[in-house]
């Protein structure tokens, strides 16, 4: 056994400390009745025969086609410096920084994501992560039915349709009204003096960037909050949710230096006004000094938290999703003011290179109005299925088949674009589509 | 040095360079929808980055360099071949979009992995069945109320109220309230454990589900738990099996089959996955046949022509919680370390880990307050109640102390009806060696506490920072750099 | 006179109007304290309600109303000083009710009976 250190000497050696004969009869207190009535499994493998196992599962999935798909998931660029930094296991096998003294490494790299978050974001202040994008608009949603003491969230039908689903999950549960708009909806018509917040998404899930500055001064004349999400690295050249007056950011960190891996980990960001940094969920770093007067950092406002207020708390999360953070953290380190304003402008022209190309196509429809960033939605004469298995047959991952999200959304694909992908991939795709239709 | 990344920075540096631009720089929006300026991230070379993290880690304590005997968090070793099957490309790079594409001929080896893992979930616990969507330990509490709120409302009960045990993790209320269930909470007896009278007199038809830890949270075994789920099944409430302990009773007691009805695990505790000093974890969630309905969104299927599938979601599902499979890359690596354990190592890590504790009770019982003088679980509770009375030496004096021996300090001030308790759980993956060493650094600390209690003050003295003022954090508030 | 309730409020009566504060035990028993959530003017609460709310850096606490009425003023020197609190609490007032029913002062404990309350915790 590996993993369990025990010698027979060992052994004996604790049983004689504890003063009983079998190990056994430590567990005396539990009745014979209320044992196991079967525990059947697999004998135990060598590590080595375990990562053959997988390596074969790992072989039945599939990641070597060109990826153009995205829908809030994207196949960017990892430095090896993120990898090397996050892996080290004083960071990796860490726990929750609850000793400060014993978690500085933990804590001011935290506080440096927090800063990193709030310069990216244009927003005041932000926690240290929740679970994921969706779920950290859900918890967006819980503090703006807080904080206006109003029960109704409209919900703009730009916004990525899982954190949708997601959100009404959340609020299923509580007196709450959740509007979802249509394409055809306007948001005057829905505002009312029962509305706590409006979110919305730019770019939008289809691509499509707007701004949203005077949409969010509407929202304060009416006292209601503007929750709005925005891929991160477009904030890399777009407006920032701060400069348009957003109350509440909340975000998918996957894009700053976290695999794919299947959906997660990844983190969710949610940042928002320093008036409302008590509503914020979620653990918080802060800055203060040791009694001998040292810079130092601590997990603060821990008040309003579930292991000091319980029920009252802001909500019941207790991890963050800290590696990840990690990873963004050094992501955006080394990427640095220039190097990040770069990056987003390489995805926006990549995507708009791809999208003028796709243009010049006849029978393909392209579906967005306003200009786009790293993504947008085409529509062919074949079925979504149809388009995405003659493209992966010619070694594409060609998009996201938006029927699966949309109601009267047949043969409509979302297209998306990172710095990855060369000049001679996105003008293979062109070429294929060509073949294809 | 404590400086940060941001006061490192020098203009004109930078870590990275990008992949050659191809295509024509086409950037051609109106301003209104760009940024004023770029985002004031710092500038660095790579190196410099390299050694800003590289010095910043050297000032955690960890698992791989130091005891960490927490309480309730089952802080074991991390097995190194989980991270390299997670560093597989056909898992680090599988793209989630596949699901909604409804493609599963790419995702087989995960849809098999997630099978595969629902099925020894399922052994292990006695349930029916598993959603491996969510996040963490509270995700999953948050998921099962939820479900059991489901329930109820498919049955037409009128349920208001959860209970809970006052000894339970915060997480219990709070995930309760996420759900808008009332919480009762019913005081625990003289042996730490849900008091059977007062439970009585606090259960009522409005009860949807009473929560549970078992073991509970003094690393005890309630003797009482089948009668509680009695009584509770009678008034149609359901048994919530908090899964914080199961490294207590690997192989030993399901909960399915003492009466539970829903049960949330957490995977990155007793299935040993790196906790990245903070997360992520995994907290998958087991339920009852009656409860499958009600499962969220995304379950894997098999069938011989298909393969591995995704099932339709049943119309009484409550719907999504995490958009896929939650923290999908922490259950793989959860599934990898119980393949190395199989059937008798999983037993094995019970029995060491009840082993482990009961050692480091029996050599400091004379030392501090016992208050609950019997053999424990997983974990032992122990209290620093009489040194703090006589020489004003608190429980958090004590943790200070042992983080100068390279001793990640115990899990204090919980449960909360203990006072100035210290919880210490070893694991099973800790030597005797180890656990020699600390119960000494512990009784040296009780003696020090007699003779000079004064001295307790200036721990830490060894480590990058003495006690930090977090009464100074609180109430100026400063959790982000600004330049002056 | 001040008088106290079990959940260690206290409230000193002149005319219509109580000022209401907490005791200097349970200062001390929440330790340094960094928030109090203080309520709306015009605010109404019957006796016993939770009316404000206070944070330490450990714990955090309720503040019920110890007597029925409507807020008129709070003591907005907390909002930017709580440590005020923990400096004396006996003289730092948190709000102030008009009470609706001045005989409930009645039943609140004198100073004397609260030493005795608290010296029974």
């Amino acid at each position: 056994m590996p993993y369990t250190p025990h010698t027979k000497d060992d052994v004996q050696a604790m049983l004689a400390q504890i003063d009983i004969e079998d190990e056994q009869e430590l567990f005396d207190s539990i009745p014979q009745e209320l044992r196991a009535k079967q525990f059947e499994l697999k004998d135990g493998l060598s590590e080595f025969e375990v990562y053959e196992n997988f390596k074969e599962l790992a072989n039945k999935n599939e990641t070597s086609k060109v990826c153009f798909l995205g829908g809030g998931y994207y196949d960017h660029i990892i430095p090896s410096a993120v990898d090397a930094l996050s892996n080290r296991s004083e960071f990796y096998t860490a726990y929750t920084p609850y000793q400060a003294e014993a978690s500085q490494g933990t804590l001011q790299a935290l506080y440096e994501y927090q800063t990193l978050i709030c310069e990216l974001s244009g927003m005041e202040v932000t926690n240290a992560s929740m679970y994921d994008g969706g779920t950290a608009m859900a918890e967006a949603a819980l503090m703006a039915i807080r904080i206006t003491k109003r029960d109704k969230i409209i919900i703009d039908i730009g916004v990525n349709p899982i954190y949708i689903k997601i959100v009404k999950t959340y609020l299923a549960y509580h007196d709450i009204k959740t509007v979802v708009m249509s394409l055809e909806d306007k948001l005057d018509s829905l505002l009312d003096a029962n509305t706590a917040g409006y979110i919305f998404q730019n770019p939008n899930f289809f691509g499509s960037i707007e701004d949203f500055t005077s949409i969010i001064e509407a929202l304060h004349v009416n006292k209601s909050l503007a929750i709005m999400s925005a891929y991160p690295i477009a904030l890399g050249v777009l407006k920032t949710p701060g400069e348009m007056g957003a109350d509440i950011y909340c975000a998918d960190g996957q894009s700053l230096g976290n695999y794919l891996g299947f959906g997660g980990p990844s983190f969710g960001i949610l940042a928002t006004k320093q008036k409302y940094v008590r509503n914020l969920p979620g653990r918080i770093v802060g800055m203060t000094n040791d009694r001998d007067g040292k810079r130092a950092f601590v997990l603060t406002l821990q008040a309003r938290e579930q292991h000091i207020r319980r029920a009252r708390a802001t909500s019941n999360i207790c991890s963050n999703q800290n590696l990840m953070t990690l990873r963004a953290t050094i992501f955006m380190s080394l990427l640095g003011k220039e190097g990040f304003a770069k990056l987003a402008l390489q995805n926006y022209n990549n995507a708009n290179y791809l999208l003028s190309e796709l243009k010049k196509i006849e029978n393909i429809k392209i579906f967005n109005r306003s200009p786009i960033f790293n993504e947008f939605v085409i529509e062919t004469p074949l079925s979504g299925d149809e388009f995405l298995d003659k493209m992966s047959q010619r070694g594409f991952f060609a998009g996201l088949k938006l029927e699966s999200l949309f109601e009267n959304f047949e043969k409509r694909i979302l297209v998306s674009v990172t710095e990855k992908r060369t000049k001679a991939q996105m003008d293979s795709f062109v070429s294929s589509i060509k073949e294809v239709l | 040095m404590s400086a940060t990344i941001f006061e490192k920075s020098h203009i004109g540096r930078g870590g990275i360079r990008l992949p050659k631009h191809q295509v024509q720089d086409a950037i051609n929006l109106p301003k209104s929808l760009l940024r004023e300026e770029k985002a004031k991230l710092p500038e660095l070379s790579e190196f410099d980055v390299v050694r800003h993290f590289t010095n910043l880690s050297k000032k955690n304590y960890s698992i791989d360099s130091n005891f960490y005997p927490l309480g309730s968090c089952t802080m074991k070793y991390n097995p190194k071949v989980e991270e390299r099957v997670a560093n597989l490309d056909g898992f680090a790079n599988l793209h989630p979009h596949h699901i909604t594409n409804a493609k599963s001929n790419f995702i087989q080896g995960s849809l098999e992995s997630l099978k595969i893992l629902e099925d020894d979930l399922k052994e292990i616990t006695g349930m029916d069945a598993f959603t491996l969507t969510p996040e963490a330990g509270a995700h999953g509490e948050m998921t099962g109320i939820m479900m059991i709120g489901a329930y109820h409302k498919k049955r037409g009960n009128k349920k208001r109220f959860v209970i809970v045990p006052d000894s339970s993790h915060g997480t219990n209320p709070a995930s309760a309230a996420m759900v808008d269930f009332e919480v009762i909470t019913v005081k625990s007896d003289k042996n730490g454990a849900m008091d059977v009278e007062a439970f009585k007199e606090a259960i009522n038809d409005e009860v949807a589900a009473v929560m549970m830890t078992v073991p509970n949270t003094v690393g005890l075994f309630n003797p009482g738990i089948k009668e509680i789920c009695d009584i509770a099944h009678s008034y149609d409430a359901l048994m919530y099996y908090d899964g914080a302990n199961l490294n207590a009773i690997l192989g030993l007691i399901r909960p399915g089959d003492i009466g539970f009805d829903v049960v949330h695990l957490n995977l990155h505790k007793t299935f040993a996955t790196p906790h990245g000093g903070g997360g992520p974890g995994s907290g998958p969630v087991g339920v009852k046949d009656k409860l499958i309905e009600f499962l969220p969104d995304l379950r894997v299927g098999y069938e011989k022509q298909k393969g591995y599938f995704i099932k339709e979601p049943s119309p009484y599902s409550i719907g999504k919680v995490s958009p896929f499979f939650g923290n999908y890359m922490i259950s793989l690596r959860a599934l990898v370390y119980m393949q190395t354990l199989g059937k008798e190592g999983m037993i094995n890590v019970s029995r060491k880990a009840v082993l482990n504790a009961n050692y480091i009770l029996s050599k400091l019982k004379n030392y501090l307050d016992v208050p609950y003088d019997t053999f424990c679980m997983h974990e032992c509770v122990l209290s620093a109640q009489s040194l703090y009375k006589q020489y004003h030496v608190s429980t958090l004096d004590i943790a200070k102390y042992l983080l100068d021996f390279g001793i990640h300090a115990p899990t204090i001030y919980f449960p909360l009806i203990v006072h100035e308790a210290i919880m210490i759980e070893p694991t099973e993956t800790e030597n005797i060696d180890t656990m020699d060493y600390f119960c000494q650094k512990v009784i040296d600390a009780v003696e020090l506490a007699k003779n000079d209690p004064e001295a307790f003050k200036e721990f830490p003295k060894t480590l990058p920072i003495s006690r930090a003022d977090e009464t100074k954090a609180a109430r100026s508030l400063n959790i982000r750099w600004q330049e002056d | 006179m001040k008088k106290y309730t079990n959940e260690h409020e206290w409230a000193e009566l002149d005319g219509d109007i109580a000022t209401v504060g907490l005791s200097d035990y349970a200062i001390k028993e929440l330790g340094d304290i960094t928030f109090v959530e203080l309520p709306e003017m015009g605010q109404v609460a019957k006796k016993g309600e939770s009316i404000a709310f206070i944070e330490s850096v450990k714990a955090a606490s309720d503040i019920y109303a110890p007597l029925s009425g409507e807020v008129v003023a709070v003591n907005s020197e907390l909002d930017t000083a709580p440590e005020l609190l923990n400096d004396d609490a006996s003289q730092t007032w948190i709000l102030k009710i008009k009470v609706s029913d001045s005989s409930e002062m009645d039943t609140l404990l004198d100073e004397s009976e609260y030493k005795i309350f608290i010296s029974a915790l």
